[in-house]
C-alpha cells in the first residue's frame, strides 16, 4: 500500500473509499497510536529502573568526587583536591600494587589454561563432549563466597590440603594469609579455579566458529598441529580473546569478594593491608567510614579510568600481538 | 573425510587425560565441602586431611539451624523470594524491551540501543556510594527492596533477548498478526513471548544464578538479621571458622540448588554462554 502511494501521483478524481463507519475510524488512530508510541512503552521499565538505579549513581559519583563529602549529608566543593590527595596516599597505592598483582597472577595462567583446554575441547572426534564442557563450567556456579570459604579452608595453615600437599615436596606450612605473595596466591587461585572454564567456553565457541577446510588444506600442505594453532587458530580467534580479555580485565580489577572473605571480612586485607583492593579500599572510604564518600568517590573514578586503561592497551596489544 | 584430516582431528588419549584432569579440578571443592560438611568437628583437624564423607551432616545443620547470629533460614527464604522476583522481571522487561528494538520502528530506535549496549560496559562498583547514599534516603537499609528494585531490570537482558528476536521472529508473521487486526502488545504476548522461550530460559537461568550469588551489594545494604544467603554464609564463616564443619554445612546447603539447577539445566546454560559469545 505504502509503495503504490510513493509511485502513483496522488489523483484527486478517484479519493480512496473511506469507512463510513466512526468506529473504525477511532479504531484506526487507536492502531496508529499503537505503532507509534507502544514502543516507547515497552523498553520504558529498563530506562526508567536503569536511569534511577544505575546512571544517575554513577554520575553523581562523579559530583560526590570533587566534594569533601559525608553521607550523612555534610558536603562543600573541594574540585579536585580528592584527587590529589589520591596521589599522596600511600594506602591508594598499596591497593593498586595489590589488585595489580592479583590480577596478573589470575589472568594470565587462566587465559592460557582456558586456551589449552579449549584447544582440547575442539576436537572433532571427542567423546563426552557436553560431559567435560558441564564439568569444566560448573565452578562458575557456585558463588564467590562460597568459593572463598572453601578455598580458605584449603588454604588453612595448620591442618589445610594444600599445606599437606606441599609436605611432600619438603616445603614448610605456609602462613597464606600472612604475606603478600602468598595471599595474592590463595586469592589467584579462587578466581583462577572459578574462570577458567568459563574462558574456555567462550573461546571454545570462537574456535567453533572457524572453517574446518583451513585446517584441512593446512594439513594438507604439511603443517604440524602446532603450527595450525599458531597459525591459523589464533590469529582466526582475535576478536574472542580481546573480548575474554577485556571481560577478566573488568572482573580483575573490581576483585572484592575473595579477598574479603579470605580476611574473614576484615576491610583492609590482612593486618598490614597486604592484600586489600581498591574495590576493598573504596568500599573502606564510601561505606565504612561515612566521612570519606567523597574520597571514596575519587578512587571509584581512579578505579574506572584504570579499567577503561587497561581494557584499551590489551585491547592494542592482544590484536598486534596475535597479528 | 579423507585420512589425512582424519589424522588431523583424531584425539589422542593425551587429551583425554589431560580433561579428566581437568574435571578432577573442577569437581573437587565441590567434594571437599561435602566431606567437611559431613565430618565431625574432632576429625577435620586430622593429617592427612579426611577424603571420605561421615554421618555428621545432621550434628552440623542442626548447629546451623540453631545459630541465630548468622539467622542462615531467614537468609535460604529471602534469596528464592529476591531471585525469584528478579528473574521474572528480567525476562518480562527484557524480552519486552528486546522485542521493541529488534521489530519495531521508532524514533531514536538505534540511539537508544546504543545506549544499553555502552551501560553494559560500565561497571557497576561506580555507582556503588551513591546508591548505598540513596538507600538510606529511601529507608531501604536491611530491607529486601533495597536488593531486589535497583535489579529489575538488565541491559544484558535486553541486548540479549534483542539478538535473539532479530533472528527467531519473521517480520511476516508480525505482518500477519496486524492483518488481523493485533495490537502491538497482542503480537508480543501471542507471538513473540512463545517465540522467544528459549533464550528466555537461558536470561532466567543466567539471572537466577546471577542473583542467587550476588554478594557485594547484599553485603552493603543487609545485616545479618535479615540477610541473604550469601550474606548469612559469610557472617557465619567470620563468626565461626573454628567450626568448619558447621560452615561447610551451611555452604553445601547454599550450593547445593544451584549444583541441580545446572545438572538438569546445564546443557542449554553451556550452550547458552556459547551461543551468546558468537554472537555478541
Amino acid at each position: 500500500m505504502s509503495l503504490s502511494a510513493t509511485t502513483a501521483p496522488p489523483s484527486p478524481a478517484a479519493p480512496p473509499p473511506r469507512p463510513p463507519a466512526r468506529r473504525r475510524s477511532r479504531s484506526h488512530s487507536l492502531t496508529r497510536l499503537d505503532l507509534k508510541y507502544s514502543p516507547y512503552l515497552y523498553i520504558a521499565p529498563f530506562f526508567v529502573i536503569f536511569g534511577i538505579f544505575g546512571l544517575y549513581p554513577m554520575l553523581r559519583t562523579a559530583w560526590m568526587s570533587l566534594h569533601d563529602w559525608n553521607l550523612i549529608g555534610d558536603h562543600s566543593f573541594i574540585g579536585f583536591d580528592n584527587y590529589v590527595a589520591l596521589v599522596k596516599d600511600e594506602y591508594f597505592w598499596n591497593a593498586t600494587l595489590n589488585t595489580f598483582g592479583i590480577f596478573l597472577l589470575s589472568t594470565i595462567p587462566q587465559l592460557l589454561l582456558a586456551l589449552f583446554l579449549a584447544n582440547l575441547l575442539n576436537r572433532t572426534f571427542l567423546r563426552a563432549r557436553t560431559l567435560f564442557r558441564m564439568a569444566i563450567f560448573m565452578p562458575n556456579v557456585v558463588s564467590v563466597a562460597a568459593v572463598a570459604i572453601v578455598f580458605g579452608m584449603l588454604f588453612q595453615r595448620d591442618f589445610g590440603v594444600i599445606n599437606w600437599l606441599l609436605s611432600f615436596v619438603g616445603i614448610d606450612a605456609v602462613d597464606w594469609d600472612a604475606e603478600r605473595w602468598s595471599s595474592w596466591t590463595a586469592i589467584a587461585s579462587m578466581v583462577n579455579w572459578r574462570w577458567t572454564g568459563y574462558n574456555t567456553l567462550i573461546l571454545l565457541a570462537g574456535m567453533q566458529a572457524i572453517p574446518r577446510d583451513l585446517y584441512e588444506a593446512a594439513a594438507l600442505d604439511g603443517a604440524s598441529q602446532w603450527k595450525q594453532f599458531w597459525r591459523i587458530t589464533l590469529p582466526m580467534l582475535t576478536p574472542t580473546f580481546v573480548f575474554v580479555v577485556i571481560l577478566s580485565t573488568i572482573g580483575g580489577l573490581q576483585l572484592f569478594t575473595e579477598p574479603l572473605v579470605f580476611a574473614n571480612g576484615n576491610i583492609i586485607g590482612g593486618d598490614q593491608r597486604e592484600f586489600q583492593t581498591l574495590a576493598m579500599y573504596m568500599y573502606e572510604l564510601g561505606i565504612e567510614n561515612l566521612n570519606t564518600a567523597g574520597y571514596g568517590a575519587a578512587v571509584a573514578w581512579a578505579m574506572f579510568l584504570m579499567i577503561a586503561l587497561v581494557s584499551g592497551i590489551n585491547f592494542l596489544l592482544v590484536r598486534r600481538t596475535v597479528k | 573425510m579423507n585420512s589425512a584430516s582424519r589424522r588431523l582431528w583424531r584425539t589422542s588419549p593425551l587429551t583425554y587425560v589431560a580433561l579428566v584432569l581437568a574435571t578432577l579440578f573442577s569437581i573437587y571443592p565441590f567434594y571437599y565441602m561435602v566431606v567437611i560438611a559431613t565430618r565431625s568437628l574432632d576429625s577435620i583437624n586430622d593429617v592427612p586431611p579426611p577424603v571420605t564423607p561421615a554421618g555428621s551432616f545432621g550434628d552440623n545443620f542442626g548447629r546451623v539451624l540453631d545459630n541465630d547470629a548468622a539467622n542462615f533460614l531467614t537468609g535460604l527464604l529471602n534469596s528464592v523470594i529476591v531471585s525469584g522476583i528478579v528473574t521474572v522481571s528480567v525476562v518480562i522487561t527484557g524480552s519486552l524491551a528486546g522485542f521493541a528494538f529488534a521489530k519495531l520502528r521508532f524514533r531514536g530506535r538505534n540511539a537508544l540501543l546504543l545506549t544499553i549496549i555502552v551501560t553494559m560496559m560500565i561497571p557497576t562498583q561506580l555507582g556503588l556510594i551513591p546508591l548505598w547514599g540513596m538507600i538510606q534516603d529511601l529507608n531501604w537499609f536491611d530491607t529486601l527492596y533495597a536488593v531486589t528494585v535497583p535489579f529489575l531490570v538488565s541491559a544484558f537482558g535486553v541486548f540479549m533477548m534483542r539478538q535473539y528476536a532479530t533472528q527467531a521472529i519473521s517480520d511476516e508473521l508480525i505482518e500477519a498478526g496486524r492483518v488481523d487486526g493485533a495490537s502491538t502488545f497482542r503480537i508480543y504476548w501471542n507471538i513473540v513471548l512463545p517465540a522467544l522461550r528459549p533464550a528466555a530460559a537461558v536470561l532466567g537461568l543466567l539471572t537466577f544464578m546471577e542473583t542467587w550469588n550476588s554478594f557485594l551489594w547484599p553485603y552493603a545494604v543487609l545485616t545479618s538479621e535479615n540477610p541473604t544467603l550469601q550474606v548469612s554464609l559469610a557472617f557465619l564463616s567470620y563468626a565461626y571458622y573454628t567450626d568448619y564443619s558447621q560452615v561447610f554445612a551451611a555452604t553445601a546447603v547454599g550450593t547445593l540448588p544451584l549444583v541441580i539447577v545446572f545438572i538438569v539445566f546445564g546443557r542449554q546454560i553451556v550452550g547458552g554462554i556459547m551461543e551468546g559469545a558468537v554472537k555478541s
